[in-house]
C-alpha cells in the first residue's frame, strides 16, 4: 500500500510539472464548442466513477457496518435510519445522475439556443411542497423515537448506573440493593483512601454503591445511566446499543436503554460473525491475537492527548449471572475507609 | 470619495490601499496562504491515520519538536486537527471568499465607487492580516498550538492541565479569533452599508444580481453572530487568565481540586454554536450566490426562479439562527429543546432543495460553456447535494445520538460547506480573475485542476461516510487501540491517498493562478458576454471603477438568451445577442422577468 501511495504521489507531481511547462505555449483561456464536447464527456465519465464509488461503498462496506441494534430502543432508531438512508440514497442518485447527464446533454455549441426560460410558479411550488411532505414524515418519526428514548421518568426498576469519566478512563458505580446512588462531588476525591469518585461517605445511600471498572450488564432490564466528569468534556459513546450523551464537569447527564442481546448471543449474531472474520483475517495477516466481539464504551468528545485510547469493555449477560457478578462486588463502605 | 485623483505611492496603492479592488486581491492572496497551510496540515494528520505512528521524515521536517523519531505525537495530532480546522472556516472560507468577492464584487456589481468608506475596508484586510499573523505565530508556542478541536469547548481549552495546546497557544488563538472578528464586523458592516445605500441608479433590490443578495445577507448573519463567539471568547479568557467560572464547575485534575463554582460548559457551547451554525452559512452562501451568477452566465440562461432564490437566502438566513442546537443534542441539555432544534433543523432543508432544484433547472435546455468556472459550480451543485442529503441524518436528534462526532459527521461537514465553498471560491477565481489582474488563466490547467479535485473530494469524503457508521469517533489519534475497527484501516488508506493526491493537485492552480498573473493572455473587457455591471468597467483598474458617468440600471442582470418573443424560443435573440447588459434600457413592451 506505501509504495502505491509512492507511486500515486509521484504520478500527481509529474503530471503537475508537465502541465505547467505546457502553459507557456497553451494559451486557451476560454471554451470552445470542441472543449464543451470534451468536458461533456468527461462529465459522463466522471458519473461512471461516482456511480462506480457509490454503490462499491454501500455493497461492499456494508459488512463493516455496525450490527443491528443491541439495545430495544435502538430499533426504531435503526428503522427510521433505514427509511431516511434509503430515501437519501434514491435521491442522491436521481440527484447526481440529473446533474452530469445535463452537463452533458445541454454542452454548448454554436448552434445550439438556450431555452429563456426564468420561472415557473408551478414547479416552485412543487419542489417546496414534495420535501416539506417527505420531511413532516422523518419529523414526526424522529421526534416520537426521540422524546421515547430520551423519557427515563417511568422507569421505576430500572437499574441505576453512573458512568464516571475522567483523562483517560471510566469507571463506574452500581447504585447497590436501595438502587439510589449516594451524592458525589469532586470535592470528596479521596485517593488516598481510594474515593476516586469523589462519594460523599457520609451520604446513606453511598453506602451500598459499588465501583467497578468494567460494565456488566442484565438482558432485558431496563439501565438508567448517569454520567459524571471530573475533569473536562467526555462523550460516553456505546454504538452497539445506538447510546451516546457527553458527561459534563458539574453536571449529571442521563441516558438509558434496555440491552437485548447477551455478549454470547451477540457473538453468533450472523453480521457480527462475518465482521469478525474479517477483522480476524487482518490480525492474523500481522501476526496479531484474533479479536473476539465486545460491546464497548467509547470515549467520543476531544478530551486529551490520549482520548483515543479511553475505552470500558461492556459485557451483557442473563438476568442471574449478572445477580452473582453484582453479588460478589465490594460495596463502597467496605472499600473506602 | 476617489473621484479626485491622489497621488499614489507604493505604498498607498499596493499595501495600505484603500481601493476595494486591491484590498480583494490582499484577502485572496492572504487566504490562499492560509489554505496552503490548512491543506498542509490535513495531508500531515491524514498519514498519520493511515499508517498510523509509522515514522515519516516529513514529520521529521514539519512538527520540530512534536515528534520522536519521526513519529507524530498524539498531542500534535490534535493541534493539527484544531488548526486545520480554525484556519479552513475562518481565515479562508470566511475572510478569503467573502473578503474577496464581497470586496470585489459589491461596488462593481450595484454600480458603486468604492466601499461605502475605504478607510474602514483598509482596516478590516490589516485586521486579518494580524490575526493571521497571531494564528501563523501560534502554532511555534513550545508547547503547541490550541488542541481543542476548532470548536476550543472548556474546560479542555481553559485548562493547560488538560491539554498543554491550553497555555500559549489557546490564549494567542483567542487573540487571533477576538482580532479576526473585528475585522470581519468592520467588514460586515460596510457590505451592508454600500449594498443599501450606493447602488446606481435603476439598480433596486430586484435588480441586484444572486451574488449581491448573497453577500448582503451573509454580512447580516456576520453581524448578528459573530459578536456573541466574541463574547464567548471573552468568557473564556476571564475564565483562563481572571479566575471567573462561567463555563467551569466541579473540576478536579492534576491531583486538586479547582476553585472553579457554578459555571457550565453547555452555556459555552450555546454560544459557540450560536455563532458556529450560522457560520456555515456565512461560509456557504457566498459561493452559492457565485455559482448561482456564474451557471446562469456559462448556460446563456436566466437563473431559473430568482425570486425563490433570494426567498430562499433569505429563509436560510433566518432558520440558520435558530437551529444551532443540533450540535447539542447529547450535550445534556434539556430534550425537549432538542426536538425543537430538530424541527427548525430539517426545515431549512426546504429552501436548501430548492436551491438544488433550481440550479439544475437553469442547466436544463442550456447552451452550457463548461469553462472551468462553469465546472467548478456544478461540482458545487454536485457535492451540496450530496452532503446535504445526509443533513437529514444527522438533523433528526433520534438519529444523530448513534452518529454525533463520527466520520460520518466529518464526511457530511466536509461535503456540504468544506468543499462546496471550495469549489464555489474557485469557481469565483476563474469566472472573475480576468476582472482581478486583466488577464485569463488557462483553460487546460483549469480543467485539470477541476477533475482531479473533483474526483479526489469524492473519494475523501464519501468512504468517509462509511467508517463512521462503523462507529469510528472523530479526533482520534489513531485507531488501532480498538480491533473492532481494524478492518478500516485499508479505507483510511485509501482515503489517504486520495488526500494527498487531491492536496498536490492544488499546485497546479497555484501555479496557473500566478503564472496567470504575469503571463496570461491579456483579458477583454466581457470575456463571458456576462450581462452584470463589473463588466462594463475598463480592464485596467482605475480608481471609481468607471471613467465617465456611472451607467445606470434598466432590467434585472439575468436576461440570458432572451428573444424577441419570449414564448417562441425560435424567434430571433433580443438586440441580436444571447445577452443584455443591465445597462440596456428596456424595449418598448418588453416583457420583465
Ligand atoms: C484538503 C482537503 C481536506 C481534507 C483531506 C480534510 C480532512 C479532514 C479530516 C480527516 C478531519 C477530521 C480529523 C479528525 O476528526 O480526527 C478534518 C477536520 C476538519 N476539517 Fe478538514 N479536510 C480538508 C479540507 C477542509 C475544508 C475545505 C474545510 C472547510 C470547511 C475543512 C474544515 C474542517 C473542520 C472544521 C474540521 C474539524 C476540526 C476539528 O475537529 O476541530 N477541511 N478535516
Ligand atoms: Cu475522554
Ligand atoms: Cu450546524
Amino acid at each position: 500500500m506505501l509504495a502505491l501511495f509512492y507511486i500515486f504521489i509521484g504520478i500527481a507531481i509529474g503530471v503537475s510539472f508537465w502541465q505547467i511547462t505546457r502553459i507557456l505555449n497553451l494559451r486557451g483561456v476560454i471554451a470552445t464548442d470542441e472543449d464543451n464536447a470534451k468536458q461533456g464527456k468527461y462529465s459522463l465519465v466522471f458519473m461512471a466513477f461516482l456511480y462506480a464509488m457509490m454503490v462499491y461503498c454501500l455493497i461492499f462496506m456494508n459488512v463493516l457496518m455496525l450490527p443491528e441494534s443491541a439495545s430495544i430502543e435502538g430499533e426504531h432508531d435503526d428503522n427510521l435510519f433505514n427509511i431516511t438512508f434509503w430515501l437519501i440514497g434514491i435521491v442522491q442518485f436521481v440527484m447526481q445522475f440529473i446533474i452530469f447527464y445535463f452537463t452533458f446533454k445541454y454542452k454548448g455549441n454554436k448552434n445550439r439556443k438556450a431555452k429563456f426560460y426564468a420561472d415557473s410558479h408551478k414547479l416552485e411550488v412543487i419542489w417546496t411542497v414534495t420535501p416539506a411532505i417527505v420531511l413532516a414524515f422523518l419529523i414526526g418519526y424522529g421526534l416520537w423515537q426521540w422524546n421515547d428514548v430520551m423519557d427515563l421518568s417511568d422507569d421505576k426498576d430500572a437499574i441505576v448506573i453512573e458512568v464516571y469519566s475522567q483523562q483517560f478512563r471510566w469507571d463506574a458505580r452500581y447504585a447497590g440493593d436501595d438502587n439510589t446512588l449516594g451524592l458525589g462531588n469532586v470535592n470528596y476525591i479521596d485517593i488516598n483512601k481510594l474515593n476516586t469518585m469523589g462519594v460523599d461517605m457520609s451520604d446513606p445511600n453511598s453506602q451500598d454503591d459499588k465501583q467497578v471498572t468494567e460494565l456488566y450488564l442484565p438482558k432485558g432490564r431496563k439501565i438508567h445511566f448517569k454520567f459524571r466528569s471530573q475533569d473536562v468534556l467526555h462523550s460516553a459513546y456505546m454504538p452497539h446499543f445506538r447510546a451516546q450523551m457527553n458527561c459534563v464537569p458539574g453536571m449529571v447527564t442521563e441516558f438509558g436503554f434496555t440491552p437485548k442481546f447477551t455478549t454470547e448471543e451477540m457473538r453468533l449474531n450472523l453480521e457480527v460473525i462475518e465482521k469478525t472474520n474479517g477483522i480476524n483475517k487482518i490480525r492474523m495477516a500481522k501476526g496479531e491475537d484474533p479479536y473476539e466481539f465486545d460491546y464497548l464504551l467509547l470515549c467520543n468528545k476531544i478530551c486529551g492527548a490520549s482520548h483515543y485510547n479511553m475505552q470500558m469493555k461492556i459485557t451483557v449477560v442473563e438476568q442471574d449471572e449478572y445477580d452473582k457478578w453484582i453479588a460478589k462486588r465490594p460495596t463502597l463502605a467496605s472499600v473506602i475507609k | 470619495m476617489s473621484d479626485h485623483h491622489h497621488k499614489e505611492t507604493f505604498v498607498t496603492k499596493y499595501i495600505f490601499s484603500q481601493d476595494h479592488k486591491m484590498i480583494s486581491k490582499q484577502f485572496l492572496v492572504t487566504g490562499m496562504f492560509m489554505g496552503i497551510i490548512g491543506v498542509l496540515m490535513s495531508m500531515l494528520f491524514r498519514m498519520q491515520i493511515a499508517w498510523p505512528e509509522q515514522s515519516f521524515s516529513i514529520f521529521e521536517a514539519f512538527l520540530g519538536p512534536h515528534q520522536t523519531d519521526g513519529i507524530m505525537n498524539p498531542d500534535i495530532y490534535l493541534a493539527l486537527v484544531t488548526i486545520h480546522g480554525t484556519i479552513m472556516v475562518f481565515f479562508v472560507l470566511t475572510a478569503g471568499l467573502s473578503g474577496t468577492f464581497s470586496n470585489l464584487l459589491i461596488p462593481l456589481q450595484i454600480g458603486a465607487r468604492d466601499m461605502a468608506s475605504g478607510f474602514l475596508n483598509m482596516i478590516s484586510y490589516w485586521l486579518f492580516f494580524v490575526s493571521s499573523v497571531v494564528m501563523v505565530i501560534s502554532l511555534f508556542v513550545e508547547a503547541g498550538p490550541a488542541s481543542a478541536g476548532w470548536t476550543i469547548y472548556p474546560p479542555l481549552s481553559a485548562l493547560p492541565q488538560a491539554i498543554p495546546g491550553s497555555g500559549a497557544g489557546m490564549t494567542l488563538w483567542l487573540v487571533s479569533m477576538a482580532i479576526f472578528i473585528a475585522s470581519s464586523l468592520i467588514g460586515s458592516l460596510n457590505y451592508i452599508v454600500t449594498v443599501l445605500n450606493l447602488r446606481t441608479k435603476g439598480m433596486k433590490m430586484t435588480r441586484l444580481p444572486l451574488t449581491m443578495w448573497a453577500f448582503f445577507v451573509t454580512a447580516i448573519i456576520g453581524v448578528v453572530s459573530f459578536p456573541v463567539l466574541l463574547s464567548a471568547a471573552l468568557l473564556l479568557i476571564f475564565d483562563r487568565s481572571f479566575g471567573t467560572s462561567f463555563y467551569l464547575s466541579d473540576i478536579f485534575i492534576s491531583g486538586e481540586v479547582l476553585h472553579y463554582q457554578g459555571g457550565s460548559p453547555v452555556l459555552f457551547e450555546h454560544l459557540f454554536w450560536f455563532l458556529g451554525h450560522p457560520e456555515v452559512y456565512i461560509v456557504l452562501l457566498p459561493a452559492l450566490g457565485i455559482t448561482s451568477e456564474i451557471i446562469s452566465t456559462h448556460s446563456r440562461k436566466p437563473i431559473f426562479g430568482y425570486r425563490a432564490m433570494i426567498g430562499s437566502i433569505l429563509a436560510i438566513a433566518f432558520l440558520s439562527t435558530i437551529v444551532w442546537g443540533h450540535h447539542m443534542f447529547i450535550s445534556g441539555m434539556n430534550p425537549f429543546l432538542g426536538s425543537v432544534f430538530t424541527f427548525t433543523t430539517l426545515l431549512i432543508a426546504i429552501p436548501s432543495a430548492v436551491k438544488a432544484f433550481n440550479y439544475i433547472t437553469t442547466l436544463w435546455k442550456g447552451n452550457l460553456q463548461l469553462n472551468p468556472a462553469m465546472l467548478f459550480s456544478i461540482g458545487l451543485v454536485s457535492t451540496f447535494v450530496t452532503g446535504g442529503l445526509t443533513g437529514l441524518v444527522l438533523g433528526d436528534s433520534a438519529l444523530d445520538i448513534n452518529i454525533h462526532d463520527t466520520y460520518f459527521v466529518v464526511a457530511h461537514f466536509h461535503l456540504v460547506m468544506g468543499v462546496s465553498a471550495i469549489f464555489g471560491m474557485y469557481a469565483g477565481v476563474y469566472h472573475w480573475f480576468p476582472k482581478m489582474y486583466g488577464r485569463m488563466m488557462n483553460k487546460t490547467l483549469g480543467y485539470w485542476h477541476f477533475w482531479i479535485t473533483i474526483v479526489c473530494a469524492y473519494g475523501v469524503f464519501w468512504p468517509m461516510h462509511f467508517i463512521g457508521l462503523a462507529g469510528l469517533p472523530r479526533r482520534y489519534y489513531t485507531n488501532t487501540n480498538f480491533p473492532m475497527f481494524d478492518d478500516l484501516l485499508q479505507i483510511n488508506v485509501v482515503i489517504t491517498i486520495f488526500a494527498l493526491v487531491g492536496g498536490i493537485a492544488q499546485i497546479i492552480f497555484i501555479a496557473n493562478f500566478f503564472i496567470s498573473i504575469y503571463r496570461g493572455q491579456k483579458a477583454t473587457q466581457n470575456p463571458w458576454n456576462s450581462n452584470t455591471l463589473e463588466w462594463t468597467t475598463p480592464v485596467e483598474h482605475i480608481h471609481g471603477n468607471w471613467p465617465g458617468m456611472i451607467p445606470e440600471v434598466h432590467r434585472w442582470p439575468y436576461d440570458y438568451s432572451k428573444r424577441v418573443d419570449p414564448n417562441d424560443d425560435n424567434s430571433d435573440y433580443l438586440h441580436g445577442k444571447d445577452f443584455v447588459l443591465q445597462t440596456t434600457p428596456l424595449l418598448e413592451n418588453e416583457e420583465v422577468s
